[in-house]
Parts: C-alpha cells; sequence; structure tokens
C-alpha cells in the first residue's frame, strides 16, 4: 500500500519537473526583438557569451561590435539600410551556441558574429553552414575553425578576423630577424601542447628563410619548473634570441632562471605570455627585453586605432582590450562585404568576404586567403620594467 | 669543463630535494612496507603551509619552514591513523589503493579550498642573490637549499642512529612483532616515523617555493614519482640509499638535460626505475636476501 502510493508520489513529482523544464524551454526564445517587417534593416546576430566561463571575451567582443554597428548606423548605414543588432547570450556551452544559431537564423540574419571561443564556434557551424550565412569569428584561433580538417575542404560560411595561433611563431621571426636584427636564435619551446609546437614550427621555417640560423630546438613540458640545465647549455651556445613558444605557467621561471644564469639576450614568445603573473614570478627586471606577438595593442598609436580606443573609452567608459577589437573589426569587415557584394543577402556576402583585400582593421590589414584566414599584422608587446609597452606592428 | 661544474651545482640543489621526499616514501617502506603515493602531495600541503605562513602571518622563511614541517608532520600522523593504521593486517594493495586514495583526496580538497590556480611565492620571503665565483653563477637559493637539505639529514641520521625513537624505529623495521614483545610501542613508532618523513617533505615544498618561486595543488606528483624513482633507485627501505639515490637522479636529469636532450629528460628518469627494478630490484644499497616466504 504504502510502496504504491510511494509509487505515485513519484511519478507526479516526474511529471512536475518535467513539465517544469518543457515549460522553461519554451520561455528560453525571447521574442521582444521583433523582425523587421520590410528589409528596411539588415539584421546583423551577434552570438556571444555573455555568462559562463568566458564571459568576458563574449562581453567585450559584444561591446565592440555595438560600437561598429552603431557608428555605421550614424554614418547612414550600409547599402542606405540601417543594421539591426540582435544578441543572444551562449552561455559559454557549445550546444548552447548551436540553439542560438537556430534561434538567429529565425531572425533573418545575414550574418552572425560570435561566437568567440573555437569550441563554440564549432557548435554554431552545422547551423549557419546548412543555412548558408556567414558566420564571422572575432577571436576563434584554431585552425579547424575555418577548414575541415578530414577533408581539407574550406568551410564556404565560416570566416574569422584574427590570425591563427601558429601565425605568431611567422611575426615573431620577422621581428627577430628585422627589428632586433639577430642571426642566431635557439627555440626552447613547450613540447606538450599543440599550440606551442605549432608557433616553433613557424618560427623555425621564417627564421630560417630570412637567413637565420637555428641553433639547437629544445624543449619543456606542462607543468616544469626546473629548466636550468638546458638554460645552462643554451648559454654555452651563445645565441642572440631564445623564443620561447609556451604559456605564462612555465615561461615565467624559464625566464627568472635564464636571467639568473646571466642569459641577457632578448627572449620572445607568443600571446600565451599574457598575464599578470608573468610580473609576480619573474619580475621585472628579468622580463626587460622580452616580447611577446599578440592581436592588438591599446597603446597602439596609429590614428585609425587611437580614435578606436577613444570612442570606446567614451562610450564604456573601459579599456577595449583585444576582444573588443577583434568584435569591432568582425562587424566592419561584414560591412565592407556588404558593400562589395552590393546586396543585404548572406550567400552574395559570403563570396565577397572570401574575397577581401587590404582591409582596414583596427587591428590590422587584413586579406582573406583560401582558407578564410585574414593575413594581417600583429604586435609585439615589450615588457618594460614590469610593465606590459607596445614596441612595434609587425606586418607581414 | 666550466659548464660542467655549473650543471652540477644546478644538479646539486634539484637532488636535494628529491632526496628530502625521497626519504620519506623510504622510511615508511621501511616500517610498515607501504608505498605511501600521498608523500608527495604532503610536500604540496608543506609548501601551501609556508606560503600561508609568510603572507598572512608574515613569517620569516625559516619560521614558515618549521611551521610548514609542523602541520605537517601532524597531517602525516593523522593520515596513518585515519587510512593506514584500520589496513595494516589487510593485503598490501588494499593500502597501497588506499594511499592513491589519499593522494587525490590532498589533491583535490586543496583545489577546492585554495583554487586550481598557481600561487606566486612572495619574493620578499627570500631575496635572490647571484655570486659570481671562477665564472659559476652560484645563486644564495641554491646554497640554501643545498645547506637546508644536507642538515635535515643530518638530524636524521642522529635521530635514527642515536635516539630511542630511532632505535624503536629500527627495531620496528626488523622484525614488528619481536619489537612488540620487547615493549616497543609499535603504533607511537610508526607514528614518529610518519611525522618525521612528512616533516622532510614539507621541508622540500617550501624549498621548492622558494626556489621556483611558484606553487600550486598538483606541484607535488611529478616530484613525487621523481623522489620515489631515487628510493627505489637508493633501494627501499634503506635510508642512505634514498639520500644518495635523491642526489643521483637530480644529476642525472640535469645531465641529460644538459648533455643530451631536455626531451628524453623524464624518460631517462623513469627508464632508471624499470633498470633497476630488472637488474637489482633491492636497489644500489640494498643486500640480495630473496624474498622471505
Amino acid at each position: 500500500m504504502l510502496g504504491s502510493k510511494r509509487k505515485k508520489i513519484a511519478i507526479l513529482i516526474t511529471l512536475v519537473f518535467m513539465f517544469g523544464i518543457i515549460a522553461g524551454c519554451g520561455q528560453k526564445a525571447p521574442t521582444t526583438q521583433q523582425p523587421a517587417p520590410t528589409q528596411e534593416v539588415i539584421n546583423v546576430g551577434l552570438n556571444v557569451e555573455l555568462s559562463g566561463g568566458v564571459a568576458s571575451y563574449g562581453t567585450n567582443a559584444k561591446d565592440g561590435a555595438i560600437l561598429a554597428i552603431e557608428q555605421i548606423n550614424a554614418a547612414g548605414g550600409v547599402l542606405g539600410k540601417q543594421l539591426n543588432p540582435i544578441v543572444r547570450d551562449c552561455k559559454s556551452l557549445a550546444d548552447e551556441a548551436m540553439s542560438v544559431s537556430a534561434a538567429l537564423v529565425g531572425e533573418k540574419i545575414v550574418a552572425q558574429i560570435g561566437p568567440l571561443t573555437s569550441g563554440n564556434v564549432a557548435g554554431s557551424t552545422p547551423i549557419m553552414t546548412e543555412n548558408k550565412i556567414p558566420l564571422i569569428a572575432p577571436a576563434a584561433t584554431a585552425a579547424n575553425v575555418t577548414v575541415d580538417e578530414k577533408t581539407g575542404v574550406t568551410r564556404d560560411y565560416i570566416f574569422r578576423v584574427c590570425f591563427i595561433d601558429p601565425f605568431q611563431g611567422t611575426l615573431m621571426a620577422q621581428f627577430a630577424a628585422d627589428n632586433l636584427k639577430v642571426k642566431t636564435a635557439v627555440i626552447y619551446g613547450d613540447t606538450s601542447s599543440d599550440y606551442a609546437k605549432g608557433l616553433a614550427e613557424y618560427f623555425k621555417k621564417t627564421f630560417t628563410e630570412k637567413g637565420g640560423t637555428i641553433l639547437a630546438t629544445e624543449g619543456f613540458v606542462k607543468d616544469d619548473r626546473d629548466f636550468r640545465a638546458t638554460l645552462t647549455r643554451i648559454k654555452g651556445l651563445n645565441p642572440e634570441f631564445i623564443y620561447v613558444p609556451g604559456y605564462y605557467q612555465e615561461v615565467a621561471p624559464l625566464i627568472a632562471q635564464a636571467r639568473e644564469q646571466g642569459i641577457t639576450v632578448p627572449i620572445g614568445g607568443p600571446d600565451g605570455w599574457d598575464s599578470p603573473d608573468m610580473v609576480t614570478v619573474a619580475k621585472a627586471d628579468a622580463l626587460n627585453n622580452t616580447y611577446f606577438t599578440n592581436h592588438y595593442s591599446s597603446q597602439d598609436t596609429d590614428p585609425k586605432v587611437v580614435a578606436f580606443v577613444e570612442a570606446f573609452k567614451a562610450k564604456y567608459n573601459k579599456e577595449p582590450d583585444g576582444f573588443a577589437a577583434l568584435g569591432y573589426d568582425s562587424v566592419m569587415i561584414m560591412v565592407q562585404g556588404l558593400k562589395d557584394a552590393q546586396a543585404a543577402d548572406p550567400v552574395k556576402l559570403a563570396e565577397a568576404l572570401a574575397k577581401i583585400k587590404n582591409f582596414e582593421g583596427i587591428t590590422g590589414n587584413m586579406t582573406i586567403d583560401a582558407n578564410h584566414n585574414p593575413i594581417k599584422a600583429g604586435v609585439i608587446i615589450e615588457f618594460k620594467d614590469g610593465k606590459q609597452t607596445m614596441n612595434s606592428r609587425i606586418q607581414p | 669543463m666550466q659548464e660542467f661544474i655549473q650543471q652540477l651545482v644546478n644538479g646539486l640543489s634539484l637532488g636535494a630535494i628529491y632526496a628530502l621526499i625521497a626519504l620519506g616514501y623510504t622510511m615508511v617502506y621501511g616500517i610498515i612496507k607501504l608505498i605511501n603515493f600521498a608523500h608527495g602531495d604532503v610536500m604540496m600541503v608543506g609548501a601551501f603551509v609556508g606560503f600561508f605562513s609568510i603572507t598572512l602571518l608574515g613569517a620569516n622563511i625559516a619560521v614558515a619552514m618549521l611551521l610548514a614541517m609542523t602541520a605537517c608532520a601532524l597531517l602525516g600522523i593523522i593520515i596513518e591513523k585515519v587510512a593506514y593504521r584500520p589496513l595494516r593486517n589487510s593485503t598490501r594493495i588494499a593500502s597501497l589503493i588506499t594511499a592513491i586514495g589519499v593522494s587525490f583526496l590532498l589533491e583535490y580538497l586543496t583545489i577546492f579550498f585554495i583554487g586550481p590556480n598557481q600561487k606566486v611565492f612572495p619574493a620578499t620571503a627570500f631575496a635572490v642573490k647571484a655570486y659570481d665565483i671562477a665564472g659559476l653563477s652560484i645563486l644564495n637559493k641554491d646554497v640554501f637549499v643545498f645547506v637546508s637539505a644536507v642538515a635535515l639529514m643530518l638530524v636524521l641520521q642522529y635521530i635514527i642512529k642515536y635516539t630511542k625513537t630511532g632505535k624503536a624505529m629500527r627495531a620496528v623495521s626488523l622484525d614488528m612483532e619481536a619489537a612488540v614483545l620487547m615493549g616497543i610501542s609499535v603504533d607511537k613508532t610508526i607514528s614518529m616515523t610518519f611525522a618525521i618523513g612528512s616533516a622532510l617533505a614539507a621541508a622540500a615544498g617550501v624549498m621548492v617555493g622558494v626556489y621556483y618561486g611558484t606553487i600550486n595543488p598538483l606541484m607535488g606528483i611529478i616530484p613525487g614519482l621523481k623522489a620515489f624513482v631515487a628510493a627505489v633507485l637508493g633501494g627501499i627501505g634503506i635510508i642512505p640509499g634514498a639520500m644518495v639515490g635523491g642526489f643521483v637522479i637530480g644529476l642525472l636529469e640535469t645531465i641529460v638535460s644538459g648533455y643530451g636532450n631536455s626531451l628524453y629528460r623524464d624518460a631517462v628518469s623513469f627508464g632508471v626505475l624499470i633498470l633497476i627494478l630488472l637488474i637489482k630490484p633491492t636497489g644500489l644499497f640494498g643486500k640480495d636476501t630473496g624474498e622471505k616466504v
């Protein structure tokens, strides 16, 4: 008797929960944004991370994108029409990014900006490809975002405005050979991450092409803390430059130990160095004469960047970071594509985007290559007495 | 030649840290035949106690090390009482698996309470100075690690050779039942062994913090494994063996990175473990007594 009563209660509770979930689903798709009845506006979807693990990426990119849209609209819009941003939160989840895309497709968007991380872009990719609407990823750096890894075929509707990770190796090699004028280098990188291995490969290729010599390639793995033996060996080789592709957890103690051993030559690395921990661990003195590549610097003195930084600060009262700049560029490159296509049509926009050459963005001049990756400039950030300062902009 | 001597200096401080951790492994094994895989994590806890002593209590490095050693000695006693003592008469594999469980428990409790990110060991606790001696760069922290490690090893030797506790430890490790018959409190002796071993690991943890500048909740895993190799190399259960083993592994790693290829460093350390187990399982200092049946 008691048993069957319990069973009934259990079924009842289950039912209540199920209804709750179904009801919740219904509420999920907000209908506040009315799609325009006629095509007087061009709908642009912003599928970004506004909550969850990487909320700061999405929030900043959205701020940059909204600023760009407002500037375009204030200047009369595109093709005589105003841009209408539709902002949706993908909660830093790949499956959520997919359902947000599905909802945005229903709003007749011409293109989607975002999401920010490579994983979330991958979640959104099938829907966008299926519906033939271009996706412009502001900051997804994994190589397979725009190219199908298995077949090597470029994804027709996926674009990005950031360079892929390994490209930073090329930039640093150029900087070392052309600006620092060094002839010999040692690569001492993380061998446990694909990120660092790709960087080392590109650095080696470009540096040797420029007539430099790689004296040795050494490696460490994640969580190593003792680099002295290898550094002593490197010191014996007398290189003019050391390239350290890796993340700050390992790189900071590595640089500290290198300086302790009396290695004074310049040391370079990728954006994995970009952390306040670099200075607290390695100390300001040790970091002098070290450089890393990045997408953008808010200290850039380029007039376009200065204007962007001022406008951003005026609107949001904060410093724009790389994500904000890339979000801004994503909108601007889409606008360029719309102008080239002379139509607010997603398929024509995708064709136009694939052909963009010498587009002038905040994060550098971009030419979209066959893999839908931009060939573009990067910046070199130098540590000066513990402060990150912009050293130069490197155009490939 | 100068580069070689520099590599020796590099290897000695690394070896001293390995040796201190290896001592804890070997002492515990010597007395209850248990590979205490949680030992590396005790070192991690020691590093964090040292870190908080400096940042929160404003202690200097010596006080921080003493606090860490005391806290970990207590932790060692508690771990033994809670996790290993109830299993003392069950199969060895049961205690071994428990040790792995304790290891995870310590790691993830630390992550839960303190967070997974690395902590920067305050530079104010130890001002680094470099001395240039005949072209060698020797840091005061090299000297600090080496001297304090050797001092702790001497103290340990004294305790084991000349004190009652030491005698009791040796007696229990030789024959537990006979020791009981002689009126030695086995429980107390085992507790003391854990306390001393854990205190040495804590000292090593603080040294790692000072030496490498950062600590994190998973920092004990790799040094723990390397120290285990060192203990086996020297002959597990034999105290001088652990010291020598620690220095040998430290120097070996340095020489492999310095003259061979840095990518093979870990492979060589763990290769040594396999070789020793194949060729002389009792280790460098071990006497081949054959398995007692």
